[in-house]
């Protein structure tokens, strides 16, 4: 019976475990296996490529102009979403009437799915009847936009509606952690006469770092993994002018018959992840000590 | 304190700015909703309809094509709920109790399994589609609600696991403790310990869960069939049809009704999703 207690717990985790460590690891070998194969549409372990698939994925231009979008989009998307979020939790945090009213309509597109989103936008930033008719409406004759449409800009529709969704996430966070800085060191610089501007830049960003630092790692790896956005805003097009890696590997795996290839990139945007989150992951468990 | 120093006007009015951009799509949406297809053409993004007109919603709800199927969001939006309910049932229990042996029972090398664990969470889970097919289709899964069932209870495993994990290690040890000396057993403790301390943490992961399994995209194009197809799947298809005639107002009430759940959520338990959000950036 003692035994029997000893092991119950260990026996109540397994089937999570075996599962979870099979879904995560077993699943990432298999993908890595695939990638090696000169799998189509259906998957062939008999037909080892080698390296092949990744050398032909790295000559396709459709996977450099992905890779380029992704960098477009994940700079100004974490960039942006920072910018504005910690901007409103700053505003915010000055003893705002209204205050929870704000923060509720700041965050709402967080609950909403990138497709809701997406569609939205997609209606907002059509070239005739959207914001350019809007425009015009309001006097602006000569006002046009046509982003969503233009191969060179429609990734940049992808970055508006991304923020608007994601900025809010921001300023929760931020306006948490400004809300756990102790007063009185705001107080003993402002007697020593610094001004606020200088107090923010000085005092509070240092102390918001960890803050900071956890937002733009959530933020980053979101970026990477953003697939429902740019297929209900463009679907990657026009073409595949904003394809990103996650689209890519879509259609390649599911519609293009190219499994192989469609695991290979899969691999890519897991070490691309892989190299943000595990370092994160190892001091964020190193640092706690082993307190029970 | 530090207010009086910065002109209160300037800080209302970026504020009030910064609503308006975040309001302004969902009054679009509601807005371009209510009009007809003549309304849409004459008037512009922020023009209000001329009255509350629902024939878009019905469109949307029940009769709208995409492609050749017209039944409109219906069937799709069945499927989600279908899908959903257990999906977040399951994985939130399925956590507490892995959360509850990582804080409680530990043992030699838990806390290197759960560090293992926490890469599911950040994984891209496009590594997983091309294997999870497969093995859907081995079970003979593939295109059911079933196997979309079971894959959001696995991928969703090792969130939940963290929220439950983190909570619980936050309960005095001693409580536990105390009741292993009177004689309480695993299951004992909790249930009638731990469960009933649980609450706020079972709101956050019930809401988690439930947001990230109605707004799932990925898993439900990649892994469901003609007739398993949860909302996402159906709005995006019809909002991306390539018909003659785009119906923005059909496609704007979609959207709504899509966003409807995961919002009527938010709006009632804003509270908890907010945790849920930092609880889930913030690790350890």
């Amino acid at each position: 019976m003692k035994t029997f207690e000893n092991i119950l717990p260990k026996l109540v985790i397994a089937p999570g475990f075996v599962l979870g460590f099979a879904f995560i690891y077993g699943f990432m070998i298999w993908n890595g296996v695939l990638s090696v194969t000169g799998s189509r549409m259906l998957p062939n372990y008999s037909e080892f490529v080698g390296l092949e698939q990744y050398a032909r994925l790295w000559e396709m231009d459709r996977w450099i102009v992905a890779l380029k979008n992704l960098g477009i989009f994940s700079v100004l998307y974490v960039g942006g979403s920072m910018l504005l979020g910690m901007g409103l939790a700053i505003f915010l945090d000055q003893k705002i009437r209204f205050e929870g009213l704000l923060r509720t309509v700041y965050l709402y597109p967080m609950a909403l799915s990138f497709i809701v989103t997406g569609t939205a936008w997609k209606w907002i930033l059509n070239p005739s009847l959207g914001l350019e008719k809007l425009m015009h409406d309001l006097g602006w004759a000569s006002f046009s936009f046509d982003w969503l449409v233009q191969s060179d800009t429609a990734i940049y529709c992808v970055v508006i509606a991304g923020i608007w969704q994601s900025a809010g996430f921001a300023m929760a966070l931020s306006l948490a952690g400004l809300r756990g800085i102790d007063d009185s060191i705001i107080k003993a610089a402002q007697i020593d006469g610094a001004s606020l501007p200088r107090i923010y830049w000085r005092i509070i960003l240092p102390i918001l770092r960890p803050v900071v630092f956890s937002t733009v790692l959530v933020l980053s790896h979101l970026s990477i993994k953003s697939f429902d956005l740019v297929m209900a805003l463009t679907a990657g097009g026009p073409g595949y002018a904003s394809d990103v890696p996650a689209t890519f590997m879509y259609v390649m795996s599911f519609t293009r018959g190219q499994i192989g290839l469609g695991a290979a990139s899969a691999t890519m945007m897991l070490a691309t992840v892989a190299a943000i989150v595990v370092p994160y992951l190892y001091s964020e468990l190193r640092a706690k000590p082993h307190d029970r | 304190m530090i207010a009086k120093h910065l002109p209160r006007v300037l800080i209302y009015g970026v504020l009030l700015v910064a609503a308006f951009f975040f309001l302004a799509p969902l009054y679009v949406m509601l807005a371009t909703s209510f009009k007809d297809a003549e309304q849409i053409r004459s008037g512009n993004l922020l023009s209000l309809p001329n009255a509350l007109n629902f024939d878009a919603w019905a469109l949307a709800w029940s009769s709208a094509c995409t492609g050749v199927d017209c039944r409109g969001l219906k069937p799709y939006f069945v499927n989600s709920v279908i899908m959903a309910v257990p999906a977040v049932l399951i994985s939130t229990a399925w956590g507490a109790i892995n959360g509850y042996v990582l804080s409680m029972w530990k043992f030699k090398g838990s806390e290197l399994l759960f560090g293992f664990m926490l890469f599911g969470v950040f994984m891209p889970f496009q590594v997983v589609l091309l294997p999870m097919s497969q093995v859907l289709g081995f079970f003979g899964l593939s295109s059911s609600l079933t196997g979309l069932i079971l894959v959001h209870c696995i991928a969703g495993l090792a969130g939940t696991t963290l929220f439950f994990r983190n909570y619980y290690t936050a309960i005095p040890k001693e409580l536990v403790n105390a009741a292993r000396i009177d004689g309480a057993g695993f299951w004992r403790i909790f249930y009638r310990i731990v469960i009933p301390m649980s609450t706020p943490i079972l709101m956050v992961t019930l809401i988690w869960q439930f947001t990230n399994i109605w707004n799932d995209f990925l898993f439900g194009v990649a892994f469901s069939g003609a007739d398993s197809k949860p909302i996402t799947v159906g709005l995006n298809n019809m909002a991306n049809t390539s018909s003659s005639v785009k119906s923005y107002n059909v496609d704007m009430a979609a959207a709504v009704i899509a966003g409807l759940p995961t919002m009527l959520v938010y709006v009632l338990a804003g509270q908890y999703f907010v945790k849920g959000l930092t609880a889930g950036a913030v690790k350890g």
